[in-house]
């Protein structure tokens, strides 16, 4: 069979297991509901099944199952492809592992540690965007006049005008050795030499970070805001410090767009490419450009596709992981 | 007896908005004590100042005694029932009711286990660990009850928790409140702007209008003796009849009206036990509740106390039976009788003869010209 033919079997088979799940969801759910047919009526629901279905096929099920296919193939000139070499394999993803065949290490460290470093980072990197979000989310949900709310929501939004591209090279400039963040700190004396903002990794995570405030605080604040004030003011009144009604009052209430944002945060951080390319230091070991240089070094497309598909497994992980913790089920995050 | 709660020229303002004016006032400890008062009155302000919430602009409120200054809403001996109770829905029926223990750091078992106790106490322990979404309004409320009463307040602090109840279930929980509040013999703040709840449960009412308390007192006390014109009408109805004070003798004010000299009792002043001073000449008005005004039969002789006027409707209320008059006032004037099955109502367009009994009747200074 061609890959071609593999390509649409296997989305095909994609299809039938959301349909399934669909269904076995439904299934589960207590309250009973009415028929999605019957509900929006025959015509309206066979545009949206197949509005919604070509939609899903064409921009995400189709090129995601033909890369997870690439990855188990090896690198072919293309006059080779589809002939008697092109066999199914799992080097790729061997070589995540181990290296290549040539190398002598037991295990791919340099490749590993990239990868590992890359999601406990990014990890942090949410949590901290987290605490930095959260009391911005509560004060603009729970405590701004109008006003100052439209005002924040402006200074929160405007940046994000700007590109991911231009804001990594402001950054660079700003954080540079003599930059004007040196500059500055030297200048009122708090520092006596110049600090390696951008040889640390420090510019790259403050960057990253700030990258994803945006997406972090906006679900924080839908999910707050929903929250009755009253409830706030009724567990102060029953002698509840500050602390005891964010964490058993608000956040709890919060508790779906603090998964959605954090999700978020997290995957566009592990994710980011241009970010790190720019403001990684010398000894930066993002993953992200290492997937990208399979693509455009090494001209190693099945490579590449292994180790993204390696990274997209981690942020499933995470994306459950974040359910499991919070006791959430995976619709209730996108409320 | 000490007192629970005390004002002292307490006044509210919110920018140039005054919600509550200087104020005075002195709950009893274990009293039922109710402000009445029509929507924005400022009852709900008052009562945040109370628990805290609201910083009065100037004046002291005192709880037991101590200035509560600079005291947060969490360091006060007061629980706040919400007017939409302000249940946590994350949180179970037990859950709700522990919060305040567990903030206080009860361990898990013991303030289990005094939530069950006190969810027994409002006939609840069924529904302990169902979420709070599950229950019904009654029962919402009996948990908002509960979860109030499980920090042991000094005070109870309700803000119209009945209004979003249904008729019968609100006269249920007015007994069921009642019965609690005896039952713990803690002081109750209760809010509201019905004048049945006030008249019925409490043991002292304030009654309120425009952020001004016009009247302390007992429910009968402010029933029977309304201090200002804004009481006598939002307190019961009553008719309004103005004209000038001809004679005073005896405490009655023999008064010059529209519909002829009427007299009734002269009103008693701001504390309550003095009648205030009129004389011959002042501009006063007349109040008389409708269901003291009685219909003379045609045969009898015109009373000393009555006038005529011309029914203008009738409406039957079940029990009562409802006439609304023209007198010449200017507005309709209301009589209410129980309704009686013997004898004919009157037709609609005739005259008729009313009076009624001059100690049933109220005579105060006009207001805006006070001597
Ligand atoms: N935070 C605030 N800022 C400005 N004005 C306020 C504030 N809180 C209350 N007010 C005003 O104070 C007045 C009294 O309000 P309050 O809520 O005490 O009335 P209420 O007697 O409880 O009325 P209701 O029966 O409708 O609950 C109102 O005119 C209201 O607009
Ligand atoms: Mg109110």
């Amino acid at each position: 069979m061609n890959n071609l033919g593999i390509t649409f079997v296997a989305t095909a088979l994609m299809l039938a297991l959301f349909f399934f799940l669909v269904r076995y969801d439904r299934h589960r759910a207590v309250t009973a509901q009415v028929g999605f047919f019957r509900r929006n009526g025959a015509l309206v629901g066979t545009y949206l099944v197949l509005g919604v279905g070509i939609w899903m096929l064409f921009t995400f099920i189709m090129p995601m199952v033909f890369m997870v296919d690439l990855s188990f193939h090896h690198k072919l000139p293309p006059s080779k492809v589809g002939g008697p070499e092109d066999v199914y394999t799992l080097d790729n993803y061997r070589m995540f592992l181990f290296g290549s065949t040539t190398s002598t290490d037991s295990l791919n460290w340099l490749h590993l540690r990239s990868f590992f470093m890359t999601i406990f980072i990014s990890i942090l990197i949410t949590l901290v965007t987290f605490a930095i979000a959260y009391p911005l989310a509560y004060y603009m949900a729970q405590v701004a006049r109008m006003q100052v709310l439209r005002l924040l929501l402006l200074l929160l939004v405007i940046p994000y005008w700007v590109n991911d591209i231009l804001r990594a090279f402001a950054f660079r400039i700003v954080m540079a050795e003599n930059g004007f963040l040196n500059q500055f700190l030297q200048g009122i004396g708090l520092t006596h030499g110049p600090i390696d903002f951008l040889g640390q990794n420090i510019a790259l995570y403050v960057a990253l970070c700030y990258s994803h405030l945006l997406l972090m605080t906006f679900p924080l604040y839908n999910a707050i805001e929903a929250q009755d004030h009253n409830q706030i003011e009724a567990a102060r009144d029953l002698g509840a410090p500050w602390w005891h009604i964010h964490l058993f009052v608000v956040m709890p209430h919060a508790k779906p767009g603090i998964a959605s944002g954090m999700t978020l945060c997290f995957m566009l951080t592990a994710g980011a490419v241009a970010t790190p390319m720019v403001l990684g230091g010398p000894n930066s070991l993002w993953f992200t450009p290492i997937v990208y240089d399979r693509f455009y070094q090494l001209f190693d497309w099945p490579q590449g596709a292994a180790y993204a598909i390696v990274l997209l497994l981690a942020c499933i992980a995470f994306v459950f992981g974040v359910l499991k913790l919070t006791g959430l089920k995976l619709g209730e995050i996108t409320k | 007896m000490t007192s629970a709660i005390e004002l002292e020229k307490v006044r509210i303002t919110f920018g140039t908005f005054t919600a509550v004016h200087e104020t005075d006032l002195q709950i009893r400890d274990g009293e039922f004590f109710s402000f009445l008062g029509p929507s924005g009155c400022g009852k709900t302000t008052l009562l945040r100042t109370i628990s805290g919430f609201v910083q009065p602009s100037s004046g002291h409120v005192r709880i037991g005694g101590a200035d509560m200054a600079g005291i947060g809403p969490n360091k006060r001996p007061t629980a706040l029932i919400f007017q939409n109770l302000a249940l946590f829905p994350m949180m179970s029926v037990a859950e709700n009711v522990a919060y305040g223990l567990r903030v206080r750091g009860v361990g898990k078992s013991e303030r289990e286990a005094r939530a069950l106790k006190l969810l027994d106490q409002v006939a609840l322990s069924p529904h302990a660990h169902k979420k709070v979404s599950a229950l019904s309004g009654g029962q919402k409320q009996r948990v908002a009850i509960a979860r109030a009463l499980a920090v042991e307040p000094k005070v109870l602090l309700l803000d119209e928790p009945l209004s979003a109840l249904d008729l019968k279930l609100r006269q249920h929980m007015r007994r069921e409140l009642r019965e609690i509040q005896q039952r713990v013999g803690i002081t109750f703040i209760y809010i509201t702007h019905d004048q049945g709840e006030a008249l019925n449960m409490s043991d002292r009412i304030a009654v309120m209008n425009a952020g001004r308390i016009e009247q302390v007192g007992h429910g009968r006390e402010i029933y029977a003796n309304p201090q200002s014109a804004f009481v006598a009408s939002f307190v019961g109805e009553s008719n309004v009849i103005p004209g000038r004070v001809a004679a005073v003798g005896n405490g009655l004010a023999h008064v010059e009206t529209p519909l002829g000299r009427l007299a009734g009792r002269v009103g008693l002043g701001p504390d309550g036990s003095a009648p205030i001073a009129l004389s011959a000449g002042d501009e006063a008005q007349l109040f008389v509740r409708p269901e003291q005004i009685r219909l003379v039969a045609p045969d009898q002789p015109r009373p000393a106390c009555g006038f005529g006027a011309r029914l203008r409707d009738l409406s039957f209320e079940g029990s009562m039976t409802h006439l609304e008059l023209d007198a010449g006032l200017g507005m309709p004037c209301n009589a209410s009788f129980m309704t009686s099955n013997a004898g004919a109502l009157p037709e609609i367009g005739t005259d008729l003869a009313l009076q009624f009994d001059p100690l049933d009747a109220i005579v105060l200074r006009q207001e805006g010209r006070a001597a």
